[in-house]
């Protein structure tokens, strides 16, 4: 087999703009606590232990679920660019200009659902925003929808940035994913996992981010100007295209944790081979291509983009499940190595995605689409996904940011340990719902699917508390983190 | 056994077997050994996998998707009109035959909504989504006469959860076209 190894010779990380890495991953620290508490508080209330008005339980939704898409992206890019700027020579005014055009997006949207009084879900479905029976102005609508669009522009900008950065080292996006080796046979500047998983992120969310910009835009006109109307299958189309590609998108940034910690954790090599290469390949094809199984119950789509939505959202998951997290467990299997918070967090987060994507293969099945869409299965999936997996990336990083970024093995991994269990029992009671036919995004529920929602609740809030254990082991460290820098 | 059962238990199996994989790899890791030989045996295990994944499962996905609703037919079906207003069903009959197909013509006058339809036991059957500018035929045949509720599965506004129609399914035969 033909490899070209990547050795893992550094043992710190000479990013280039470890400021900016460091606030955006303490806004995502925080933030993430934030929209937790927002779902334990809207999980109380269906467990009926709360009696909200639904005007406020769909704006608490509607924040939720935007704020929490914005800060996978944030924290994503974080964990992306720590680690890719050891490899690409990248502009960290991009990460400054990326994180204040955030924050005004943030804003609007916070102003729009909270005072405004928008809760059109994060997936802004036309013509939902315009058409709300008088429960939101016109303005709150065009705020929130205007607030998207400012972020977007922001990533794009910082997506254009990850472009520049591989083309200008390695020649090209193709050769960011290796395919001078994988088809020409050429070691030459073989790329390392972390450009890789960089260069689909850059194609992905470029591409995505130009769909949500547009059908963001059509939206807004048809606000301004309601005699204008949009095909609501093409919006649909657009915003699940953008919407899925980008929360996907954030766990090939932060996968890069994975594959630049544990070969330093375990003294292995994690190799660029072919495999490895052709995998990420066929990734950045299906990560694209797979939207149409959240469409599978509008039967007006064309059948073969339905067969496409199903037959590859299973091809989807092959290499995930065989190349990233086998890799990861080869890597570890008899590595020699003691436990401790930051590898059990990298083991988790392992374990999440890959777990997490196995009742998202069965739902994109039609038949079983046709009786759990749209039941709390659909949160059950990508909660396990970004609660197991997404977010333990996100904390590994953090840890080992505090700890100088020193990997000696060094105390416990209790809490770890308890995220775990907790997670789980959080996100079976979603997969339960399902089962049990449960709607999703109901903000009350009838009395015999409480017993879920309160078992959910409970297990919720230790969640939180972890998390927030977590975020304040970097939170407090962060002076001596820049110190260091 | 119903669907929703099926998928969650292929779900559970497989969680279970993946996290026991996980188990024996955290238990193992702290013996170390030379890493040619373990990665040796991941290579070996990811090409049948792989091949298990390939030759196995993508025909069983293709074969599973020829069980879609898009292009369902039925003779002399019993139709019924839905038309989704936020935040209330239309329905231009609320009572069919069940052993005998049931065409629902599904759209919207507003926004997008989600046609599901549930039985007695509160268990969901069939659904459709229901879209502005769109028809969707759903076809279903009731197994069982009783009262069905149709709830809203689209997010639709702030009344969605009390977006609820029923429909009552009597016994014997279609008595119409």
């Amino acid at each position: 087999m033909t490899d070209a190894t990547f050795m893992q010779g550094a043992m710190t990380t000479a990013d280039r703009g470890r400021l900016w890495v460091v606030l955006y991953l303490a806004t995502t620290g925080v933030v993430l606590l934030l929209m937790m508490l927002a779902g334990l508080w809207m999980r109380l209330a269906q467990a009926g232990w709360l009696s909200p008005d639904p005007a406020f339980f769909y704006q608490l939704m509607t924040v939720h679920g935007t704020g929490m898409v914005g800060i996978a992206a944030l924290g994503g890019a974080a964990v992306l660019w720590h680690f890719l700027s050891a490899h690409v020579r990248l502009n960290s005014w991009v990460m400054g200009a990326n994180f204040g055009v955030f924050l005004i997006g943030v804003v609007a949207i916070l102003v729009a659902d909270l005072l405004g009084g928008f809760g059109g879900a994060w997936t802004f479905l036309y013509p939902l925003p315009a058409t709300s029976q008088g429960a939101w102005p016109v303005w709150a609508a065009a705020l929130h929808l205007g607030g998207l669009l400012v972020i977007g522009v922001g990533f794009l900008i910082w997506c254009l940035e990850l472009a520049r950065g591989i083309i200008a080292t390695y020649g090209g996006l193709g050769r960011g994913l290796g395919w001078h080796l994988l088809f020409a046979n050429s070691q030459q500047n073989v790329p390392p996992p972390t450009v890789v998983a960089a260069t689909l992120v850059t194609i992905v969310t470029t591409l995505a981010l130009i769909a949500g910009a547009i059908v963001l835009v059509m939206s807004l006109v048809n606000l301004a100007f309601p005699a204008i109307e949009i095909d609501p299958l093409l919006a649909k189309n657009l915003i699940y295209f953008f919407g899925h590609s980008f929360i996907n998108a954030t766990i090939y940034m932060a996968i890069t944790v994975v594959y630049e910690l544990l070969p330093r954790i375990t003294g292995r090599t994690w190799k660029t081979t072919k495999v490895f290469l052709a995998a990420w390949t066929l990734s950045t094809a299906m990560v694209l291509t797979v939207f149409p199984h959240h469409l599978l119950m509008d039967f007006a789509m064309p059948v073969w983009l339905m067969a496409v939505g199903q037959i590859f959202s299973y091809i989807n998951a092959i290499p995930v499940l065989i190349v990233t997290g086998l890799g990861a467990l080869a890597i570890l299997h008899r590595s020699g190595i003691r436990w401790d918070l930051v590898s059990t967090l990298l083991l988790i987060a392992v374990f999440g995605w890959m777990a997490g994507v196995i009742p998202a293969v069965i739902d994109a099945t039609v038949v079983v689409n046709s009786v759990m869409h749209n039941t709390t299965w659909v949160p059950g999936h990508f909660h396990f996904y970004l609660l197991l997996g997404l977010l333990p990336m996100f904390f590994a990083l953090m840890v080992h940011l505090a700890r100088g970024e020193d990997v000696t093995p060094r105390g416990g991994d209790l809490t770890a340990i308890l995220y775990l269990v907790l997670g789980l029992g959080f996100v079976s009671m979603f997969l339960i719902g399902g089962w049990a036919s449960v709607p999703r995004r109901w903000a009350q529920h009838l009395p015999e699917w409480q017993v879920w929602d309160q078992v959910a609740s409970v297990m919720a809030a230790g969640v939180i508390v972890l998390t927030a254990t977590f975020v304040a082991t970097f939170l407090v460290r962060i002076p001596a983190i820049l110190r260091e820098a | 056994m119903s669907i929703q059962t099926v998928a969650a238990v292929l779900t559970l199996l497989a969680i279970l077997a993946l996290g026991a994989v996980f188990l024996r790899v955290r238990w193992l890791a702290h013996d170390g050994r030379d890493y040619a030989p373990v990665q040796g045996t991941a290579y070996r295990i990811r090409t049948i996998v792989f091949w298990v994944l390939v030759l196995v499962g993508l025909p069983i996905s293709i074969l599973l998707f020829r069980e879609n609703p898009y292009s369902a037919q039925a003779a002399a079906p019993q139709v019924v009109n839905a038309t989704g207003y936020q935040w209330y069903w239309d329905l231009d009959r609320s009572e069919v035959t069940a052993g005998t197909p049931v065409e629902f013509r599904v759209t919207s006058a507003d926004v997008n909504h989600g046609f599901g339809i549930y039985d007695a036991g509160g268990t969901l059957v069939a659904q459709t989504q229901a879209m502005p500018g769109y028809v969707n035929r759903l076809i279903h045949v009731f197994d069982a006469p009783g009262t069905y509720d149709v709830l809203c599965l689209e997010y639709c506004g702030l009344v969605h959860h009390n977006m609820i129609a029923e429909i009552v399914v009597n016994e014997g035969e279609a008595n119409d076209d």
